[in-house]
């Protein structure tokens, strides 16, 4: 039985007030809020076998290294990885997307070559690209969404030519919740010779995802967005294009040998995390793994499939409420966007705060999709997860007709 | 559950006036000086035109934007005391005002100067709405500047 209640109680943060009211968080596609248990082992980690990992022979390193690699092998695990080999660890999605780029990229995209994205990138997954086909002649091309605010992967054939080097696609938009059909364009990818790198930072953190089954070359995710410490992340890459690769950067811990003149590289995945690593973030980051595999991902999409149902639900009984996003719960992620025309979603953000409602309003790292195709200068967005209830949705529907009210009094005050 | 009194404080019926009837709405065709200003943060956004006398003063002002009640609203209340100024004492009022935002008090002078402007302080009580409520004001600062530049 998933129990919500019992959840909560894991989250220390959830019992806080905010101007005197309980704290109802739904900014989860910003970043997650973290259980006791991903404290817990940070602040371990600290207080019990602080060291560096991968150099010194002394029992604390062991331990440090012991418990990094076997944060490697449950982040491997829980998105069915061939091995920990495949798995490097980063600060961010944005820096796994970088990190391809600049090595990958660089070696691989030339004049003359395409990379195709979607309408529905994140800046992390758009300007990144920008800037490889600017630098090397190559082009920039978009797939689009379907007036349902789906991918639209009718033209696919025609996009990826030949000359199509990258695919790189959000799994989950971030802004419309949208789940993409990731294998099929995978597969598209991979049969006109392109790769295919997956943003899944919206989706690992809120579904079942197994990077075998989507066949993708390469994924990208956040620890902070999945219960666990920011600072954490992951490039998941299969290993023949790991092998090939250049190191993005360059000095301890990513060599084998060393020569006055010359040196040579470490394994994979050793060989993409140059300096001292994140240490305390990764293991805290395989408690959060832990965790969410103790729930079972089935269940937390399951729960967040019924939560978004309900509030879809609940705003279609606000008149003056926009929403964006697909209707189809099976490819809709736990964020609704939306939109007032007479209440900016800033103004709006400002008095849910009052009332201990934390939702996201602006452009949400996705400028070209909220103002040339949502066509709006920015929303409002509520985004669940795994610890939040219908009551809090009743708390934000209610907020929002309080916020109607409260600028509809102003405005009839001077009428 | 009860929305707290504080909200009036940033949203009096002054600014909520400003926000849904912008004053000097619109642009001027053949502006001497302009001025763009976005917010990333929000995406608040404000286009502020001028044109001066033979004098030098400000003449005409005209301005778009589209963003939250209080860029909107600051950005129109700005719009209603350039006029008859010279740029010197145009940036002169940014200063008053940027100061007054970031933490300084209105003197009973400056209140009587500001009028409707005096409105804004609520904002203060509300660090991140300061950025929005000055987003109309640096414009204005750019737009001297930059017009400073060609025609010194
Ligand atoms: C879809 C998507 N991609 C990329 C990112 C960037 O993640 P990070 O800021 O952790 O690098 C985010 C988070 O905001 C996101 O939602």
């Amino acid at each position: 039985m998933y129990d919500v209640a019992k959840i909560r109680k894991d989250f220390p943060i959830l019992d806080r007030e905010v101007h005197g009211v309980p704290l109802v968080y739904l900014d989860n596609a910003a970043t997650s809020q973290k259980p006791r248990a991903v404290i817990q082992a940070l602040s371990d980690y600290y207080e019990r076998y602080n060291a560096n990992v991968h150099r010194g022979a002394h029992t604390l390193a062991i331990e440090a290294t012991d418990a990094y690699e076997e944060a490697r092998a449950k982040v491997a695990r829980f998105i069915n990885a061939p091995s920990p080999e495949n798995i490097v660890f980063v600060r961010n999605t944005t820096e796994a997307i970088n990190l391809v780029a600049h090595t990958w990229a660089v070696a691989n995209v030339g004049a003359g070559d395409r990379i195709v994205v979607t309408e529905m990138e994140h800046h992390s997954n758009l300007v990144p690209w920008q800037h490889v086909a600017r630098m090397g002649g190559a082009e920039l091309k978009l797939m689009a969404m379907t007036s349902g605010y789906e991918l639209d992967t009718s033209d696919l054939d025609e996009l990826l030519t030949p000359a199509t080097k990258l695919v790189a696609l959000t799994h989950m938009s971030n802004v419309l919740g949208t789940i993409t059909p990731v294998a099929e364009v995978v597969a598209a990818a991979h049969r006109v010779g392109a790769l295919a790198l997956v943003d899944a930072a919206q989706s690992v953190p809120h579904m079942p995802v197994d990077v075998q089954a989507l066949d993708c070359d390469f994924m990208a995710f956040s620890g902070h967005k999945m219960l666990g410490p920011t600072g954490i992340g992951v490039l998941y890459a299969k290993e023949e294009v790991l092998e090939q690769m250049d190191p993005f950067l360059r000095g301890g811990e990513m060599v084998l040998e060393v020569t006055y003149e010359d040196a040579t590289w470490n394994q994979v995945p050793l060989k993409f995390e140059a300096g001292t690593p994140n240490i305390g973030d990764a293991i805290a980051l395989g408690a959060a793994v832990d965790y969410l595999s103790a729930l079972g991902m089935d269940s937390v999409r399951e729960h967040e499939v019924a939560l978004t149902g309900y509030a879809m639900e609940r705003f279609a009984e606000l008149e003056e409420v926009t929403t964006f996003g697909p209707s189809d719960l099976s490819v809709r992620g736990g964020v609704v966007s939306f939109y007032m025309s007479e209440i900016h979603p800033h103004d709006i953000g400002q008095v849910l705060d009052q009332l201990g409602i934390a939702i996201r309003a602006g452009h949400h790292c996705a400028m070209p999709l909220v103002r040339s195709r949502l066509n709006v200068p920015a929303t409002a967005r509520a985004s669940f997860y795994l610890y939040n209830t219908e009551a809090e949705i009743d708390a934000l529907i209610d907020g929002l007709n309080q916020v109607l009210r409260y600028f509809g009094d102003a405005a009839s005050k001077r009428a | 559950m009860q929305l707290p009194s504080e909200l009036d404080d940033l949203y009096q019926d002054i600014i909520l006036d400003h926000y849904r009837s912008p004053r000097h709405q619109g642009l001027l065709d053949d502006p001497d000086l302009r001025g763009e200003g976005f917010n990333p943060f929000c995406g608040d956004q404000v286009v502020l035109t001028l044109g001066l006398d033979e004098a030098g003063r400000i003449a005409e002002v005209g301005f778009e934007g589209q963003g939250c009640s209080i860029s909107q609203a600051s950005a129109s209340m700005l719009t209603g005391h350039l006029e008859g100024k010279t740029l010197e004492e145009a940036e002169g009022l940014v200063r008053t005002f940027k100061g007054i935002m970031q933490g300084g008090e209105f003197t009973p002078e400056q209140e009587d100067e500001l009028g409707d402007i005096v409105a804004l302080q609520g904002v203060k009580r509300f660090p991140i709405r300061i950025k929005c409520a000055l987003l109309g004001w640096t414009t204005l600062q750019d737009a001297i500047a930059a017009y400073r530049k060609t025609h010194d």
